[in-house]
């Protein structure tokens, strides 16, 4: 009973061991700051250096194109609102879409209180956007196109490479929030045609607090944190030694074992979904069913609502998260599902389940057992649960 | 972030269920807002003599939904009239701010089923 069943990998992930191992001597006593001119100090800049070169390797870019940051949400901030700063002379509108994480969406809302425009670009039913719809948006004053990799609550995976092709040829800046796909999906910038992009190091397995923005050479955007000259003048703040050795690390080991990682997690996540969709009626599966991010899953149950599910789920050590509006504190339920086309009260009882490394069979045919009789039991205390109501006709 | 007060009565809410042929039903809040309750009373001698709920939300709509159960059952209409959303909420220790709200449920459900009976029985 005290076993505890993580699949939440999406929210954070546990930090690798040998990620942790590479961080300790920078936090003890190698924590010279690296602005400094003796050698205590010049081994930290020498280390961050060697991480720089290493991240840039993996995403084929170059070292001086690697901005690190306190994580995603900065990164996301950064490059919408410093390029809307440095760009404004050409034209005050943005493009990005209706299921971005808040990050970017709530960046976007910001600039168009101060008189920008902002469009953004819809999705299927399954989260994807169509590269075209991104093309019919640009206007001779678009100065960012912002759309993520893949998504954090339905896993979708987007069409970058095409919508980079697009953006390429019009001369629009393209920022790419990777966040989500980062150590999960092959990231290389050239391909991807992208101009900017955000990781966050704790999704994948590496520490909070970490992230990077790629910048593409020549790029102007105006920065964010104004203070001492670090990151060449463009992102002031005291280099987290540590927390840059460890992303490094980080991205390195899932670069490592990304193919193998994903077929695994992938099939954990499918037999979760053939037992879960086996044992229990009106269960559905939101989100596209093929171009997806392996270890997710996300459904909705008729009937019941999200908060109550996680709950449960909790009592029997299995940690989920849900799109409720009711795990949140605010009063609408997930944008992404509404985006989808889910109606609110579905979106309502909606359950996300995100697979990692440390994920196996055992936890995923725990989970099988235990949720049927949670249903159940939040069914037969629902209001819109009945054996012949309407409500479960419609389905 | 719950009070421990607040996750027993979701672990084991009181009084679950419908009452058939009941002399009151009370229904407030919308599946659309995620959150929906449905309170069934049998009315004796102007006593709540029993009361079952049906709760559609979160961890505190459930646990107030019992909460408020327990404070009404065998209590004068008159009385179970007077119950607050936030005596629910004080009973409970308290409830998280964003979760303060939910206990709207509660209350107002127990009133709408006592004003459904006093319609239905208006000599
Ligand atoms: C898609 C996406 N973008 C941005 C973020 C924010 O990243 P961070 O937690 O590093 O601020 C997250 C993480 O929640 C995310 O999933
Ligand atoms: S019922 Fe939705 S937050 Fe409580």
């Amino acid at each position: 009973m005290d076993r505890v069943v993580y699949m939440d990998h999406a929210s954070t992930t546990p930090t690798d061991p040998e990620v942790v191992a590479v961080m300790l001597p920078w936090m003890s006593e190698q924590f010279g700051n690296p602005s400094t001119m003796y050698s205590l100090g010049l081994r930290g800049a020498k280390v961050v250096q060697n991480a720089r070169e290493s991240i840039a390797h993996t995403i084929n870019a170059d070292p001086e194109e690697i901005y690190f940051t306190s994580g995603g949400t900065e990164a996301d901030n950064w490059a919408i609102l410093g390029v809307a700063d440095a760009h404004s002379k050409k034209g005050r509108h943005l493009i990005t879409s209706t299921i971005e994480h808040h990050a970017v969406l709530e960046s976007m809302e910001y600039l168009e209180k101060r008189g920008c425009e902002i469009t953004r670009v819809p999705v299927d039913g399954g989260g994807l956007i169509d590269p075209e719809e991104v093309r019919r948006a640009l206007r001779p004053d678009t100065v960012l196109v912002s759309i993520m990799y893949a998504n954090n609550e339905i896993g979708t995976i987007e069409p970058i490479a095409d919508i980079g092709r697009i953006t390429r040829e019009a001369g629009v800046l393209f920022h790419v929030d990777a966040v989500q796909a980062a150590g999960k999906l092959p990231l290389d910038v050239e391909e991807l045609g992208v101009d900017m992009l955000s990781m966050s190091a704790h999704k994948f397995y590496g520490p909070k607090g970490v992230g990077l923005m790629y910048l593409r050479k020549r790029t102007r955007v105006t920065p964010l944190l104004h203070g001492g000259g670090q990151e060449r003048g463009r992102r002031a703040g005291t280099t987290n030694v540590p927390g840059i050795v460890g992303m490094a690390k980080a991205l390195e080991l899932a670069d490592n074992r990304m193919a193998e990682d994903a077929v695994r997690e992938a099939a954990l996540r499918d037999r979760l979904w053939e037992g879960l969709s086996a044992g229990i009626e009106a269960i559905h599966l939101n989100g596209d069913p093929v171009r997806r991010l392996p270890g997710n899953l996300n459904v909705r149950l008729d009937g019941i609502e999200g908060e109550s599910m996680v709950l449960m789920l909790d009592m029997e050590g299995i940690c989920v998260s849900s799109g409720s509006a009711c795990t949140t504190g605010s009063l609408e339920p997930s944008h992404v599902l509404l985006a989808i086309g889910i109606p609110a009260e579905h979106a309502h009882g909606s359950l996300r389940a995100t697979l990692g490394r440390s994920t196996t069979t055992e936890d995923v045919d725990h989970f099988i057992k235990v949720f049927p009789p949670i249903v159940d039991r939040l069914r037969q205390m629902s209001p819109i649960w009945c054996e012949n109501c309407v409500c479960k006709q419609r389905n | 972030m719950y009070s421990e007060l607040v996750m027993e009565h979701f672990r084991n809410p009181r009084n679950i269920g419908v009452i058939e042929n009941a002399d009151g039903v009370g229904e407030v809040g919308n599946p659309q807002c995620g959150d929906m309750m449905r309170i069934t009373i049998k009315v004796k001698d102007d006593i709540l003599e029993d009361i079952k709920f049906q709760t559609l939300g979160c961890g505190a709509a459930v646990a107030t939904s019992s909460m408020v159960t327990e404070m009404a059952k065998g209590k004068k209409l008159d009385e179970a009239m007077d119950i607050t959303n936030q005596a629910v909420a004080e009973a409970l220790g308290g409830l998280p701010p964003a979760k303060m709200h939910c206990s709207n449920l509660a209350a107002d459900g127990l009133q709408a089923a006592i004003k459904d009976y006093r319609a239905r029985h208006k000599a």
